[in-house]
């Protein structure tokens, strides 16, 4: 399992590693054919920041090289905001006084109908974590509802059980998204003060339980703006590798949330500057090839325009992050403000002005599930 | 010069194989292969829409000269290979098939066991089979024995660019092969392409080069004049390179 590996290294000294880059590591790095961990850190420090724009340069041509000048869209669709937890900077925190809302199979089928109609194919089911009322029984049904309308289903829900994965996979299920939010553990517990989401070392292996059950996709990330986005980022990349060595038939992604004003929550205590996270994407790029890197609503248009030639190969688009938000209730609280708010559309458009082109369909699930 | 290729039957004038993925926009695409001259274009099958829609994709393909070659891109195993070929064949009403099985996404290596069992059943089934392979010479003739129409050795990591990596096989392949050798993946250069039918490749498939380039149209021009130089240079038994010196005091003249 990742812990035993994740023990070996201590935050602080991961952090001080990084900082004492120089720019001799930086330009052995931008010099290789394939980076490996050491040099994701030179990537990701200060020394890196003047050579920005190669790193953009260079970011580009292999992103082209594997993906093409082709950008993946998906749609979040929101099926429930009831949560046990207590999280300070989530909207759906449990001690946050907001109506709940817990998506019938009809108001599923009603969500689903309004983003077929935008042109989705791969769509990406968020929820909480309450496990009586959304639990893996409710989620499998809800996979079972979406598959015939969908050509690509993904979840980001609570950590489940290696069994409950496959059962989930046996009806059509492609990814997991599961991000560890912060790879700082003592101070995971700050963020995460009471539910099943307050064990860290749950939470961390939960991509071996996905890897055994042998999933297509698996998704990691950080919330930017928790602890130091360096070292957690390193943190990434190391459970990256490590997922990749041990489960290689299974594909990885990468998202970049930074945490967005939401009621009533903290204040991030690590802001990264948008220079930055363009660095801390093209670093992840270099490093390695064949990921694919994620970018929400939660950015801006700008940054959303220009990150298509950066690295970027998977976006969302004309998002709601409020169940029942894009049909049935379009009123309910969000889990967080989005930024950019044009429609799909107008998105599909800038990315085709770019000369790149919109993807909505990239697979097709070749087995017989079981119910068909 | 009349030097057709023929593949189960069926009779190309190009021998330039293309691919579909990676393109900016799907006109273009259609413009760089018109002027690819190709006549066969593989379609990843994940990507065309089989619920009954016009796909799209599919309108910019709707020329007499291309024949369509759907690829079992995404499977992971022989099963997964059978089911696609045969939702392939009923979506795409032919029997050629790509079969390509990689189940480490990351560099998108061929499973060499499981394209084998997959051809076996494939061909019996009646399909017209593509294997996309390693360079290895001894799978080649192991899947021509189970009655492939082709063989596609790799040139080297599929979207590298990188080139004829594997050279001293696909040597051996050409060599050995009693079926069509079709050099797959790697090709990044016109020149690349070139190299691989100066040593007597039967065709080439390039799609990354192609797709990704400045100007893909003028690249795919490129390419067509490219695969036939190369062609032209091995019907005209290229001169062999030398890996010895003439000496002008040979050591044997005592001999004569």
């Amino acid at each position: 399992m990742f812990k035993e590996e994740f023990d070996k290294y201590n935050w602080d000294e991961v952090l001080s590693s990084i900082y004492s880059k120089s720019e001799a590591d930086v330009l052995r790095a931008l010099g290789k054919r394939r980076c490996d961990i050491e040099d994701f850190k030179a990537l990701i420090s200060p020394a890196a920041a003047p050579f920005l724009e190669q790193m953009a340069q260079k970011s580009n041509s292999i992103t082209q090289k594997r993906f093409g000048k082709t950008i993946q869209l998906y749609a979040p669709l929101y099926l429930s905001n009831e949560c046990q937890n207590i999280c300070n900077y989530c909207g759906f925190s449990l001690d946050n006084k907001i109506k709940r809302k817990t998506l019938s199979a009809i108001e599923i089928l009603q969500e689903a109908e309004y983003l077929k109609s935008q042109g989705f194919e791969h769509v990406l089911l968020v929820t909480g974590e309450a496990n009586k009322t959304v639990g893996v029984d409710y989620l499998i049904n809800a996979v079972r509802l979406l598959r015939l309308h969908f050509a690509n289903i993904s979840i980001e829900v609570q950590p489940l059980e290696e069994d409950e994965y496959s059962q989930l996979m046996a009806e059509g299920l492609y990814a997991v998204l599961v991000y560890q939010e912060t790879y700082h553990k003592e101070n995971y517990k700050l963020y995460h003060l009471k539910g099943k989401k307050s064990n860290f070392d749950y939470r961390l292996d939960t991509p071996d339980r996905l890897g055994k059950a042998g999933i297509h996709k698996i998704g990691l990330g950080v919330l930017i703006g928790l602890e130091d986005w360096r070292a957690d980022n390193f943190f990434t990349a190391l459970h990256v590798n490590y997922l990749e060595r041990n489960y290689w038939k299974t594909k990885y992604s990468v998202s970049f949330p930074r945490l967005r004003p939401a009621s009533g929550l903290i204040e991030p205590k690590s802001v990264i500057s948008d220079r930055e996270l363009v660095q801390l994407i093209c670093a992840w790029r270099i490093f390695n090839e064949e990921i694919e890197l994620s970018i929400s609503t939660r950015e801006n248009e700008v940054f959303r325009d220009h990150i298509i030639k950066l690295g970027a190969t998977t976006i969302s688009a004309g998002s709601k992050t409020n169940p029942g938000g894009y049909a049935v209730e379009p009123e309910s609280l969000e889990q967080f403000e989005i930024d950019d708010s044009r429609t799909v559309e107008q998105v599909k458009g800038m990315i085709e002005r770019q000369g790149y082109k919109a993807v909505w369909k990239d697979w097709e699930q070749f087995t017989t599930t079981q119910q068909l | 010069m009349n030097d057709p290729l023929i593949i189960a039957g069926k009779v190309f004038n190009s021998r330039l194989f293309t691919g579909t993925g990676k393109f900016g926009n799907h006109k273009l695409m259609e413009q760089a292969l018109l002027a690819s001259g190709s006549e066969l274009v593989t379609v990843a099958l994940k990507r065309v829409n089989l619920d009954g829609e016009e796909d799209d994709i599919l309108a910019y393909l709707n020329h007499p000269h291309i024949g369509l070659l759907p690829n079992t891109s995404g499977v992971r195993n022989a099963e997964e290979a059978v089911f696609a070929a045969r939702l392939a064949r009923e979506a795409l009403q032919t029997n050629w098939l790509k079969l390509e099985i990689h189940p480490d996404p990351k560099y998108l290596m061929p499973d060499p066991i499981e394209t084998l069992k997959a051809a076996e059943i494939l061909v019996k089934e009646g399909f017209i089979v593509l294997p996309y392979i390693h360079a290895d010479p001894v799978l080649c003739k192991r899947l021509e024995s189970v009655g492939v129409a082709a063989v596609m050795p790799l040139g080297s990591p599929i979207g590298s660019n990188m080139g004829l990596k594997t050279l001293e096989f696909l040597q051996i392949i050409i060599e050995q092969s009693k079926v069509p050798v079709i050099v797959d993946a790697g090709i990044g250069a016109p020149s690349h392409a070139a190299a691989a039918m100066e040593i007597g490749a039967s065709a080439v498939l390039v799609n990354t080069a192609i797709a990704v380039a400045g100007d893909p149209v003028s690249i795919a021009t490129a390419f067509k004049m490219a695969v036939e130089a190369g062609r032209m240079a091995f019907n005209a038994k290229l001169g062999s390179v030398k890996s010895y010196a003439e000496s002008s005091s040979p050591l044997t003249e005592f001999l004569n």
